[in-house]
């Protein structure tokens, strides 16, 4: 196995609610939703009329820029409605489920034996596609494109992220045929990472056909972003494909038994649910048919759930949905009341990276922590601080100062390229003039995609 | 407190928002309000969760690092004011007389400049910065205590105004306000800013000046080439000394120093590059010793004027200083250096912290410029096309 890669910035948040190693039998939920907001720059044109019957894996829209890429439903059942926000767009596209559990059939078939051609297709039809991402950008790989590599964590480190080790238990011969699958996506190498001091199962340190590496240290080290920088940093050009192991785990289901079956074990997490465990459900599932009687309610104070983590999860709705790509569903409590002299009293149960608050010498603590933002936006005052949980040689201030200014070539040599909002979603939590810095990067990534569009 | 969060929130708020009578002061409301508590405002996009951390937790613990080198110098004014006087009086009458000197320079200075941060808040419509908490603090720390009020007001309007807001307010300025207001006093009234102005020498009736009286700083000394009546190390490293308010003790500023390095909001790179800057400096000149002053030990330096204040509180502002971790490095050792380069060798100004800070705030940018373009540099350099596309 090569060196382990050492990462020494960032940070760990210690949230209370960690799931136990426990799989909690859940009922099958009655509503499912493929939420386009989940993919980023999709104009979805729909393919299905209201109350028409769907299988898992019938095609419900497809891209308007990349018509090929289709996006199925995830359950057998009947398309009923789409919900649209502001301006009309698509925010969700829901099924009522049958529980019949019929599927398209794209045949059962080995990796193996096909050509690249045939695999890129299968993907497509089976609406496994989106599954597979690309960076720059971090946007849906483009069918047209072939990449340099293809990268994919065996760990993750986000604030109460499920155990990989746990998740992939009794799935591992989809896992190792999912990464049999990317091999055939690239002539460059398949890297999968690994926690150095964590990881054990064979599944991934036994893994075949592709290069290991291991990585410690804290958050964000189980990003994929901050694992391509250490392992083969991209440059302007360069295009290289990514996913995540439960998603490889449902392409390999499509090639094992032919059907899209987008079922993932999901980590019910956070500080306000009562027993956090880990759930069986499918992709776009109605998350209180599970979560429901798991949760700590209280009068007066009010829930956030978010379907992903703390730091890059979507906020949804008390009846929202799980979204495409995610393994974790966190609550935590607004905070929406306010604080007398809150910015001045110690109060151990505030937590913080900076020494002005007493948490640093309670280094074992876990936190309840809410969504009060506690002040408004400032410029740019302190500096030095977003570089210490930001690992990569990329410098953050001067990059976001870049995007600011709408400055192109700037933003190119200062590393646009290599980064993803999600790897700077610690600089945004840790940032004390309050910048939203995650959607400042994807505004300006959104700026050079237009520009060499 | 429910009841006054709610108070304020149900029948003060009402007036200052859109439609109320006071609209127009509703960025003074809200300065005043997210004083008193912590609004209810949640996460909209983004992280869900945010650091406990805020400007003005951050500012406050700079106010706090403050608070020695304050009541120390409150001190010190009393002691050197009855020492003039040859009178032996008690500790307590020494701060007493201090106090009642220095707090009014610390009022006038915070009323003004906040007065300006108001206006300019409400006209440019943005949100009231903490920045000045802080620059409030260190503007009376660095004049002499017989600064008049009037000269204080005047060059903090001055700071505030051309040092900050004309750039756009906290986080854009180029020059560190609170040295800027010395800088204005030292150029404007050149008459109370050098001299014999360190000790307040106000005589009642039957009071009068001890015989060979001088009050000269130790670095006016050592221009006049008056190596010989230097006060000891001790005198100089406690601060009992005659000086600028807040510059004096060093002893005072380490504590300050500590505190700023253990909560992180000082940065520990520039203090340290600034002292060894200084210490480099004063080394290479013992080599080429002509005069006395060439041949001082370099810790002198540290000690005397306000080399110690400066490299704490002054060149760790983080707005004004190098903003790459390397570039603090260059930065920090270039003031130091400068600093002893000036006091040594231009004899038209005897403390050279302020110029070479004022300075080295300048050329911080240029020196980010490199260090940015270093990294650029070395992203070009791992460039080689590698990616094929393949024709759909």
């Amino acid at each position: 196995m090569p060196k382990t890669i050492k990462i020494r910035k960032g940070l760990n948040i210690p949230l209370q609610g960690n799931a136990e190693r426990i799989l909690q039998p859940a009922p099958a939920a009655e509503v499912y939703a493929v939420k386009p907001p989940d993919f980023h720059g999709l104009i979805p044109k729909m393919l299905v009329k209201e109350g028409e019957p769907v299988k898992a894996g019938t095609p419900l829209f497809f891209d308007k820029y990349n018509e090929r890429v289709l996006f199925t439903s995830p359950v057998s059942g009947v398309f009923q409605e789409v919900v649209r926000g502001e301006k009309r767009r698509i925010m969700e596209v829901l099924i009522k489920a049958d529980g019949a559990e019929d599927a398209v059939n794209f045949g059962a078939v080995s990796p193996a034996g096909m050509s690249r051609e045939e695999i890129v297709e299968r993907l497509l039809k089976s609406g496994t596609w989106p599954f597979i991402r690309q960076r720059p950008f971090s946007v849906i790989a483009s069918p047209a494109d072939k990449p340099k590599s293809v990268f994919i964590s065996a760990f993750s480190t986000a604030p109460l992220a499920p155990d990989l080790d746990f998740v992939v238990k009794g799935q591992e011969n989809h896992f190792q045929t999912g990464l049999d699958v990317m091999a055939k996506l690239t002539d460059g190498d398949v890297h999968l990472s690994v926690d150095a001091k964590n990881t054990r199962s064979e599944a991934f340190l036994q893994a075949k056909g592709v290069k290991i590496h291991p990585f410690e240290g804290p958050h964000p080290a189980g990003n994929i972003g901050i694992q391509i920088h250490h392992i083969d940093p991209i440059n302007k050009g360069d295009i290289v494909w990514y996913t995540d192991v439960q998603d490889l785990i449902i392409i390999g289901r499509l090639f094992a038994q032919g059907i899209y079956d987008p079922t993932r074990i999901v980590a019910l997490t956070g500080p306000e649910v009562l027993n956090p465990r880990y759930y069986k459900v499918k992709a776009g599932a109605e998350v209180l048919s599970f979560a429901e009687n798991n949760l700590r309610r209280q009068k007066d104070i009010g829930l956030r759930l978010i379907s992903g983590d703390v730091l890059t999860g979507t906020a949804i709705e008390e009846k929202g949905f799980l979204g495409f790509y995610d393994n974790q569903v966190t609550v935590i409590p607004e905070g929406n009341h306010p604080e007398f002299l809150g910015w001045l009293i110690p109060n151990i149960n505030r937590f913080s990276m900076s020494r002005t608050w007493p948490s640093f010498l309670m280094p074992w603590k876990k936190y309840r922590l809410d969504t009060n933002i506690r002040s408004g936006e400032r410029p740019f005052v302190m500096t030095g601080v977003y570089e210490k949980v930001l690992p990569m040689d990329v410098m953050p201030m001067q990059l976001l100062k870049a995007i600011m200014i709408n400055d192109i070539d700037k933003m190119e040599n200062l590393g646009i390229y290599e980064v993803a909002p999600e790897d700077f979603a610690l600089c945004e939590y840790v940032c004390p003039s309050k910048i939203e810095i995650q959607t400042l990067i994807r505004e300006g990534l959104d700026i050079i995609r237009q520009e060499f569009a | 407190m429910k009841a006054l969060i709610q108070f304020v929130e149900n029948k003060i708020q009402p007036n200052f928002e859109k439609g109320g009578k006071f609209h127009k002061f509703h960025r003074s409301f809200e300065a005043f309000q997210t004083f008193l508590y912590v609004k209810g405002d949640v996460t909209r996009q983004g992280s869900h969760i945010r650091d406990a951390v805020d400007m003005k937790r951050t500012m406050f613990h700079v106010v706090i690092a403050l608070t020695p080198v304050l009541l120390f110098g409150m001190w010190n004014a009393g002691l050197q004011h009855y020492r003039a006087l040859g009178m032996d009086v008690s500790f307590w009458n020494e701060f007493w007389f201090g106090f009642l000197r220095v707090l009014p320079i610390v009022v006038v200075s915070y009323v003004v400049g906040l007065a300006v941060e108001f206006i300019f808040a409400e006209i440019r419509n943005h949100e009231v910065n903490e920045g000045f908490l802080v620059s409030g603090m260190l503007i009376p720390l660095i004049v002499p205590v017989t600064t008049p009020l009037w000269m204080v007001a005047l060059a903090t309007i001055f700071a505030v105004i051309i040092g900050k807001e004309v750039f756009g307010g906290t986080g854009m300025n180029i020059l560190n306000p609170a040295l800027l207001a010395r800088a204005f006093l030292f150029f404007a009234y050149p008459a109370f800013m050098s001299g014999e102005i360190w000790i307040n020498t106000t005589l009642r009736e039957g009071q009068a000046l001890v015989d060979g009286f001088s009050g000269a700083t130790p670095l006016a000394m050592l221009a006049a080439n008056e190596v010989q009546n230097l006060p000891s190390v001790l005198e100089m490293f406690l601060g009992t000394i005659p000086g600028s308010i807040g510059e004096t003790s060093t002893l005072a500023i380490l504590i300050g120093a500590l505190i700023l390095i253990a909560t992180g909001v000082g940065s520990l790179r520039i203090i340290l590059s600034v002292v060894v800057g200084g210490l480099f400096m004063g080394l290479l000149l013992n080599l080429f010793s002509v005069n006395e002053f060439m041949a001082i030990p370099p810790y002198y330096h540290l000690i005397m004027g306000g080399f110690a204040f400066g490299a704490v509180f002054m060149a760790t502002d983080p707005v004004t200083a190098s903003q790459t971790p390397r570039g603090k490095y260059i930065y920090g050792f270039l003031i130091g250096v400068l600093t002893v380069l000036i006091r040594v060798l231009n004899p038209a100004y005897p403390e050279g912290m302020m110029l070479a800070i004022l300075l080295m705030n300048v050329f911080a940018p240029l020196i980010d410029h490199y260090v940015v373009e270093a990294n650029m540099k070395r992203r070009l350099k791992r460039m080689k096309p590698s990616t094929v596309k393949v024709q759909a």
